[in-house]
């Protein structure tokens, strides 16, 4: 019942903060218009390049393709940035004093922290899953290859990186007690992790050294995830057009829709498996931190 | 120091103490912000915490609430220890912060609603405790509106419902009617008597206000992390102040023949009857010039002269009674106590 209570407090206070929940919903729909912009003409350049000469491509599967990519970027990049922006009442707590409040109240820090993070899932997840909404329409209206059980693949890899976007904040915000501290964080995290992710860039663009490095890193996994089920329709257009495996293979190790974890090949599977892993590590850590951490 | 181990001893029979604290210590660096602090609070009194800013208070209170770790000393609050049984100290005490806490986009009865579930209070049992808490403070007329959009009195009227939700032993009030105006103190002081009187709640305040210090049961002052005196106000007053005696339509010729210490509070021009009283200045003197002219000096005035009790003020009065004919006794203030002990003024009001 505590901890039902406090979920409650913590998505009623989300929604009712216009300018958290308008900023969190805002963002995925700026993005989008920012990707179409400004990357659209970029994508579609870069995957007309890729194509060997004497193959024909329906300007519709190209289009296509480009949507696909960029809805799986920016979900990739959303999922956590929401993540970040809704979970900040952790923080702003503490600056109110609103976290003193409920300290004295006979509730363990341990339920007062996985309060903080349900709440920050569900918040996340109905702006994310807002924003794919609008994806899906843009790609819509742009070319259509997906199926059902895309969509429903899509689902599940939008939870499992707000499930680990939710958790890397959650770690982090734990040691946040001020506004600035808040800023600085939210920051860099907007302006790094789509870089770091493969999401404004493919990783497959970066230098070999720092391809290892990222390999290491869940949230390019979550990005490739993404993109492999939002991707998967103008792939199999594209065999069943004509295409050879080997240009379609290129294709998308171009998108990350390939990943190779030390030389090998990452399967989706071992994709989930390594994501799931991390978000329980760093759940079991942000609930250990919390209960380990004393008064001064 | 005697005199403190005296109301010790008096105080440690009767009445159950509810919360003892015991040699304890907390610094910040080199700052050592409590030092040795040991009071204890019997059942149901009021018990004012007083002292400047920095002088160890919220630090205590924030140690009796377990958000501050202590370096050294007990804590037993309700026979159970800070250190081990917070679980259950919890349950015992409610706080009203300085600062409201609560959520300021929420509404009171959802702030409410959600501090009760806290405490295992929900369903049916928050109905009946709201409908309880609303005959008491008045939160009907709240209930839906947003915390943030209250005035100052009305968010302390919902500051100390959810203090008292689960009906604490002890009220912790932190300056509870610092910024309010002075018929919402009042209307916050009518609370807490009743809370008092109908709840057997022991109440532990901190507060700037020295008059409502004046009407505790026992008063600890704070300074630099120590306790400089302690005692219930009239002890307090009868140690570190004496008695005043204001003297109206006097000469000042005659007062200082009294030989005792006198202050001039402002003159009187010779008038008759309630006139005299009436006329010329306000009591503190206020744009009176520091040296009187002699033609001043004939003038009569306002002096109030201090005596050591009011046994010494009756051998005077008895011993001159041609200068004491419209005059009046009053013991010393709690301000006046407080800049004795301390030496410093206390501003009302400051944070």
């Amino acid at each position: 019942m505590k901890l039902k209570a406090m979920i409650f407090r913590n998505v009623k206070l989300f929604f009712k903060d216009k300018g958290m929940f308008f900023t969190s919903l805002v963002t995925p729909m700026i993005l989008l218009v920012l990707y179409v912009t400004f990357l659209g003409k970029t994508y579609t350049d870069s995957f007309n390049s890729a194509i060997p000469q004497g193959i024909q491509v329906s300007d519709n599967l190209i289009a296509a393709t480009v949507g696909g990519e960029l809805i799986s970027s920016i979900l990739a990049v959303c999922c956590v940035t929401v993540a970040f922006c809704s979970n900040l009442l952790m923080v702003q707590d503490k600056v109110s004093g609103a976290r003193n409040d409920l300290m004295i109240a006979p509730v363990k820090r341990s339920v007062l922290a996985i309060s903080y993070y349900i709440a920050t899932v569900f918040s996340t997840l109905i702006v994310c899953i807002a924003a794919f909404g609008a994806g899906l329409l843009y790609v819509h209206s742009v070319g259509w290859y997906m199926s059902v059980a895309d969509i429903l693949w899509i689902l599940l890899d939008i939870v499992l990186v707000v499930l680990f976007g939710t958790a890397l904040s959650s770690i982090i915000n734990v040691f946040l007690s001020t506004q600035g501290q808040i800023s600085a964080v939210g920051t860099i995290v907007s302006a790094g992790y789509g870089f770091i992710c493969g999401a404004y860039m493919p990783i497959s663009n970066f230098g070999t050294g720092l391809q290892k490095v990222l390999s290491f890193l869940p949230g390019t996994y979550g990005t490739s995830l993404l993109r492999n089920h939002a991707m998967r329709g103008v792939f199999e257009q594209m065999r069943a057009d004509g295409f050879p495996d080997e240009v379609v293979e290129g294709i998308m190790e171009s998108v990350d829709c390939k990943l190779y974890f030390l030389g090998n090949e990452v399967s989706l599977s071992a994709m989930y498996l390594y994501l799931v892993a991390i978000v329980f590590l760093l759940i079991a850590a942000y609930i250990w931190i919390n209960a380990r951490k004393k008064n001064r | 120091m005697l005199f403190n181990m005296q109301i010790w001893q008096i105080r440690g029979t009767g009445m159950g103490n509810i919360i003892e604290i015991r040699n304890l210590h907390k610094s910040f660096g080199e700052v050592h912000a409590v030092n040795d602090l040991s009071f204890r609070v019997k059942q149901r009194e009021l018990f004012a915490f007083l002292g400047v800013n920095g002088a160890g208070k919220s630090t205590t209170i924030n140690m009796l609430c377990g958000q501050l770790k202590k370096d050294a000393g007990e804590i037993v609050i309700d026979g159970k220890n800070v250190e081990n049984q917070m679980d259950a100290i919890r349950e015992s005490f409610g706080v009203v912060f300085q600062n409201s806490v609560l959520d300021k986009q929420l509404s009171v009865f959802d702030n409410l609603k959600i501090r009760a579930a806290l405490y295992g209070i929900y369903g049916q049992k928050f109905a009946e405790r709201f409908a309880e808490l609303d005959a008491l403070l008045g939160l009907k007329e709240l209930e839906r509106r947003a915390v943030g959009k209250l005035s100052g009195g009305q968010r302390r009227r919902v500051d100390i419902a959810r203090a008292i939700l689960h009906k604490p032993k002890i009220l912790i009030l932190d300056e509870p009617t610092t910024g309010l105006d002075p018929q919402t103190r009042q209307t916050v002081w009518e609370v807490v008597n009743s809370l008092r009187k109908n709840e057997n709640m022991t109440v532990f305040l901190t507060t700037h206000y020295m008059e409502e210090a004046a009407d505790a049961d026992y008063v600890v002052i704070l300074d630099a992390g120590k306790i400089a005196a302690e005692g219930t106000p009239l002890d307090l007053k009868n140690t570190y102040t004496g008695d005043f005696i204001t003297l109206y339509h006097a000469k000042e010729k005659e007062v200082a023949a009294l030989g005792v210490a006198y202050e001039k509070l402002g003159t009187t021009k010779k008038k008759s009857g309630m006139q005299k009283k009436l006329q010329g200045t306000t009591k503190n003197g206020e744009g009176l010039p520091e040296k009187p002219s002699a033609e001043e000096k004939s003038e009569e005035g306002i002096y109030r002269v201090l005596v050591p009790d009011t046994a010494e003020a009756t051998k005077l009065i008895l011993a001159h009674p041609e200068v004491f004919s419209d005059y009046e006794i009053v013991k010393g203030k709690m301000d006046d106590v407080f800049l004795a002990v301390t030496g410093k003024k206390q501003i009302q009001g400051e944070n």
